[in-house]
């Protein structure tokens, strides 16, 4: 009897065997960790358990107010993202294929563009002798600067700045799945233009807004870049007292009670989102008409959503019948749609927003004044020459792009196989499985960092390359599990069977037929996971120390002391250097492509 | 000039996309109750065409009028006309109830009016019971029925279908044919179709409009379309045909006669644009060709070499050559085995004159 069981358990155990790599390393560096962290934040001074901490986090009204204040720049930032990306969004579903694709780029721009780089160009922009306040001046708009940095407003200027493609590419997936007839069939039913809108393509973009406004939300909530560097004291987020409690304070147990308090909200959110949603809309998948979720919070918010869309409904109409009598229409005559053209005008000033200032980063790099200031005096190269001069910036650029390569490489090498797996495979779990691998880019970066600083200190990995590669590691995986994950479903299987049949075996059909086909997404997949490594700050920030220092770790660490000329030649360094790296990824990738 | 009776009148219309025609001198009228087809290959136009009526799509050029009302540039919620799409379009987050309300709504109907004419709707389709779902709760056959009743609650001047039966399988799609012109004579709408399915065509419609590089080819009854066709395009698109490379001798208006081959003469149906001397195809259906026994006669005759026989099931093929190469097939109902005449045996093929239309050479070469 176990001697017919054993074998079919044992081919049971081999057939998960691409999930393993990832669940081992995920479970060690990521998982395990992140639970010590959080387990340390019920235990006090002496070892005991306690809630010593919880007491202490909620005893003083400063902490509490930390948290308001941060579920109150979350909530702006969400409301603002949603506001401005769905012009775009609802553009870009709409526009050919042709103009999305060129339009896409210059959403994606700040995507793409260093954290550090983008924040630095709005202190140009908005500060106190910036661009902005020179040229309202100029103008003889206002006749002192006014105060649009270190406060709420720089705050959610920068991150909204920050979050917002995010919220626009969550919200084109569902918007892209929305039939284009159902509007046409609309007005054919006699439906204006308006109306048509909020009843019928509103109601099914709702899952994408939930989608793009929930993701920007739990991101916003571990931020704290821009809010160190663009807030004022009053604008603090609760990351930035877990940083203070580690760097300066070394109290483990409190950090590990912040951490769990931001853990919590976080699982919250995507508590009520399921409840209200399903989790399945996340991906894109919107089960157009399934009904929704049955129960109190989703019928009240299903109640007051419909009241919502009558009213919009009513008031363009009634905005429509205005205007025809103002300009009445001719049955004989063509009109063009105002309408249309708005929602260009909207889109166009959207996009402006989010691509151009990273460039006015480049004109201040190259003055002779000793401070940043709009306009740049003169010109000169000095800043470049010491910043190339130095043998810390070239070292921290070269550890970047060292870091970032392996990172990317073990991140394909581990999401791979899980990638494959997944897509392919059905078993009992899946969800649960695939939740895990992408649980590093939803559990925000700082608790990560913290764990990992926690592990590496008994392991003796702080302050090594290897770790920091171990780090971004993790934060590789998912970007990779995804992409290749979306790859593979387009991808015709019958096609590998078609290579078994011809003779090939399995390793043979992957390296012959199905990598090849492929490779466009491995191409990407792996730059996604190089651009998230070289980017990244949170972990470098804890696990580096000393010598070991990374680009964004070193910008921080300025900027922190003074945004410098300096500072902005090297933000326009690394802006040229990943223009160059996107310009000929994409190269690759249309090459391989066709 | 005005829209007259007509439910439906275009007047040359036209649509350009950058240096692409679209649609070209598009003129046709509808009466009230017609049942009109468009036909024709994927980009002949004709989608083209009934965007421009349902005021999806604004003409470069051109007319239309709707119920005798000018609609050339009316917004599409303005104009009087009921659509199906393809995919149907069916709103998915509105239930059945609310998606055959959704026009009258618009219209600003009383929820007591509304409740009856959606009820009423959806007794004349049979679907009484489906009110309360969703639509992918519903069969494609099914969803295609309240797209239907979507679009006559309101009771439009015209309903337009874009191939609505496109997606689904051939059983189903003959089973809806008949469906929908039952209820196209049960409720005397007034409907324009959309197809590139030959046989749709000719099951369903009154008059056909057969489309080909963005203009119209024919227009005319399916009879005439099948029997009496213009062009070589249109006697290709519609079903199968046999033709002949011919010299017109004679053209009057009772007849053409013509010299094919191996000093054949063939018999014509006239044709005013043919003259004497004239290069021109002679066409003939293949179920109009019959086997000739060797003193049979008839109005034209050629004789072939045999190549084979097949039964396809109710018919007979029989593909043969001519002494020049050329290929030609009769099909005749089966009525028995197939005789022993093997491959190679001399033939004689046999066809009534008024089965045999004359075209001009040199026109569109078959696509």
């Amino acid at each position: 009897m176990s001697g017919s069981l054993k074998p079919a358990l044992k081919s049971r155990i081999w057939r998960f065997w691409p999930l393993y790599p990832a669940a081992l390393f995920l479970g060690f560096f990521f998982l395990y960790p992140s639970v010590l962290l959080l387990s340390i934040s019920f235990v006090d001074g002496e070892g005991a358990l306690s809630a010593v901490h919880y007491k202490h986090l909620f005893a003083s009204a400063t902490y509490v107010k930390v948290l308001l204040i941060t579920l109150k720049i979350a909530g702006w930032t969400t409301v603002f993202a949603i506001l401005a990306g769905y012009p775009v969004a609802y553009l870009l579903a709409t526009v050919k294929s042709s103009t999305r694709n060129s339009l896409i780029i210059w959403v994606l721009m700040p995507f793409w563009t260093s954290f550090l780089v983008r924040t630095f160009a709005w202190i140009v922009l908005l500060g106190r002798k910036g661009a902005i306040n020179q040229w309202l001046e100029a103008l003889g708009f206002v006749d002192r600067p006014v105060a649009m940095i270190f406060n709420f407003t720089g705050v959610m200027i920068g991150m909204v700045h920050a979050l917002m493609p995010l919220c626009i590419l969550t919200m084109l997936s569902v918007m892209e799945n929305i039939d284009r007839n159902l509007t046409k069939a609309a007005s054919t039913l006699g439906a204006r233009g308006g109306p048509a809108f909020w009843r019928v393509y509103f109601p099914l973009s709702v899952p994408g807004i939930a989608a793009g406004g929930m993701l920007v939300f739990i991101t916003a909530l571990g931020f704290f870049i821009t809010p160190a560097l663009l807030g004022g004291a009053r604008d603090t987020m609760i990351v930035q007292v877990i940083i203070f409690q580690i760097q300066e304070v070394l109290n483990w147990g409190f950090a590990g009670a912040v951490a769990m308090l931001l853990f919590v909200s976080v699982v919250a959110i995507f508590v009520l989102y399921d409840r209200l949603l399903g989790l399945s809309t996340l991906s894109g998948q919107s089960e157009q008409g399934s009904g929704g979720r049955s129960g109190l919070v989703a019928r009240i918010g299903k109640v007051l959503g419909g009241l919502f869309i009558e009213l919009m409904a009513t008031l363009t109409e009634w905005m429509g019948r205005l205007w025809d009598t103002i300009f009445p229409r001719r049955a004989d005559v063509a009109r063009t749609s105002f309408a249309r053209g708005g929602a260009w005008v909207t889109a166009l000033l959207v996009i402006a927003f989010l691509a151009l200032p990273a460039l006015f980063i480049i004109p201040v790099s190259f003055t002779e004044a000793g401070f940043l200031s709009w306009p740049p005096k003169g010109f000169s190269t000095k800043w470049y020459e010491s910043v190339i001069g130095s043998g810390i910036w070239f070292n921290a650029a070269l550890r970047s792009f060292v870091v970032a390569i392996m990172s990317a490489f073990f991140g394909m090498c581990i999401g791979v196989p899980a990638a494959f797996f997944l897509a392919r495979q059905n078993f009992f779990g899946k969800g649960a499985v695939f939740a895990f691998l992408v649980s590093p880019i939803i559990i925000p970066n700082i608790i990560i960092a913290v764990a990992l600083f926690y592990l590496y200190s008994r392991l003796g990995l702080t302050g090594t390359t290897i770790g920091l590669v171990f780090g971004h590691t993790i934060l590789a995986i998912p970007y990779v599990v995804i992409t290749i994950m979306a790859v593979i479903k387009n991808y015709d299987i019958r096609l590998d069977q078609a290579a078994w049949t011809l003779g090939a075996n399995k390793i043979k059909t992957l390296w012959l037929v199905t990598f090849p086909l492929i490779r466009a997404g491995m191409i990407a997949a792996f730059m996604f996971a190089f651009i998230i490594s070289f980017d990244e700050l949170t972990i470098a920030l804890f696990v580096t120390g000393g010598e070991v220092t990374t680009l964004p770790k070193q910008m921080w660490d300025d900027a922190l002391l003074r945004v410098s000329p300096a500072l902005a030649a090297v933000a326009t360094l690394l802006l040229l250097f990943m223009s160059a790296f996107i310009l000929l990824s994409e190269f690759i990738r249309r090459r391989s492509a066709s | 000039m005005t829209g007259e009776n007509f439910k439906l009148k275009t007047r040359n219309l036209r649509k350009t996309y950058g240096s692409v025609v679209a649609l070209a001198d598009a003129s046709i009228e509808m009466v009230e109750g017609e049942f009109l087809t468009l036909l024709g290959p994927s980009g002949s136009g004709k989608t083209t065409m009934l965007m421009a009526i349902a005021g999806l799509n604004d003409p470069d050029a051109g007319e239309i009028w709707i119920d005798g009302k000018q609609a050339t540039y009316l917004p599409p919620f303005q104009r009087d006309i009921g659509m199906v799409f393809q995919n149907y379009a069916l709103f998915p987050h509105m239930t059945i109830f609310e998606n055959i309300a959704f026009p009258l709504k618009m219209r600003k109907m009383s929820e007591a009016d509304i409740k009856a004419n959606v009820g009423r709707v959806l007794e004349t389709v049979q679907l009484s019971h489906v009110a309360e779902r969703l639509p992918k709760e519903l069969s494609g056959g099914q969803q295609q029925r309240i797209a239907l009743a979507r679009a006559f609650v309101y009771e439009p001047s015209i309903i337009l279908m874009d191939e609505p039966l496109g997606a689904l399988d051939k059983k189903l799609r003959d089973h809806l044919q008949l469906e929908i012109k039952h209820l196209h004579e049960q409720l005397g709408i007034t409907v324009l179709y959309v197809t590139h399915d030959q046989e749709e065509a000719m099951v369903m419609s009154d008059r056909i409009c057969l489309m080909n590089n963005a203009r119209i080819e024919q227009l005319g009854t399916p009879d005439d379309l099948y029997f009496r066709p213009q062009t070589e395009f249109a006697a290709d698109f519609l079903g199968e045909s046999n033709m002949i490379e011919c010299v017109v001798k004679t053209s009057t208006s009772k007849q053409i006669s013509a010299s094919g081959p191996d000093g054949a003469v063939f018999k014509a149906l006239p044709n005013t644009q043919l003259n004497k001397g004239d290069v021109c195809k002679i066409m003939v259906r293949p179920e109009c060709m019959s086997l000739l026994g060797a003193r049979g006669k008839a109005d034209n005759m050629v004789s072939a070499t045999l190549n084979e026989t097949i039964i396809t099931g109710a018919v007979t093929k029989t593909y043969a050559q001519l002494a020049n190469g050329q290929e030609i097939t009769s099909t005749q109902l089966t009525t028995g085995p197939l005789g022993t005449t093997g491959k190679g045996s001399p033939i004689k093929f046999g066809w009534p004159a008024d089965r045999t239309v004359a075209l001009a050479a040199g026109g569109e070469a078959p696509a």
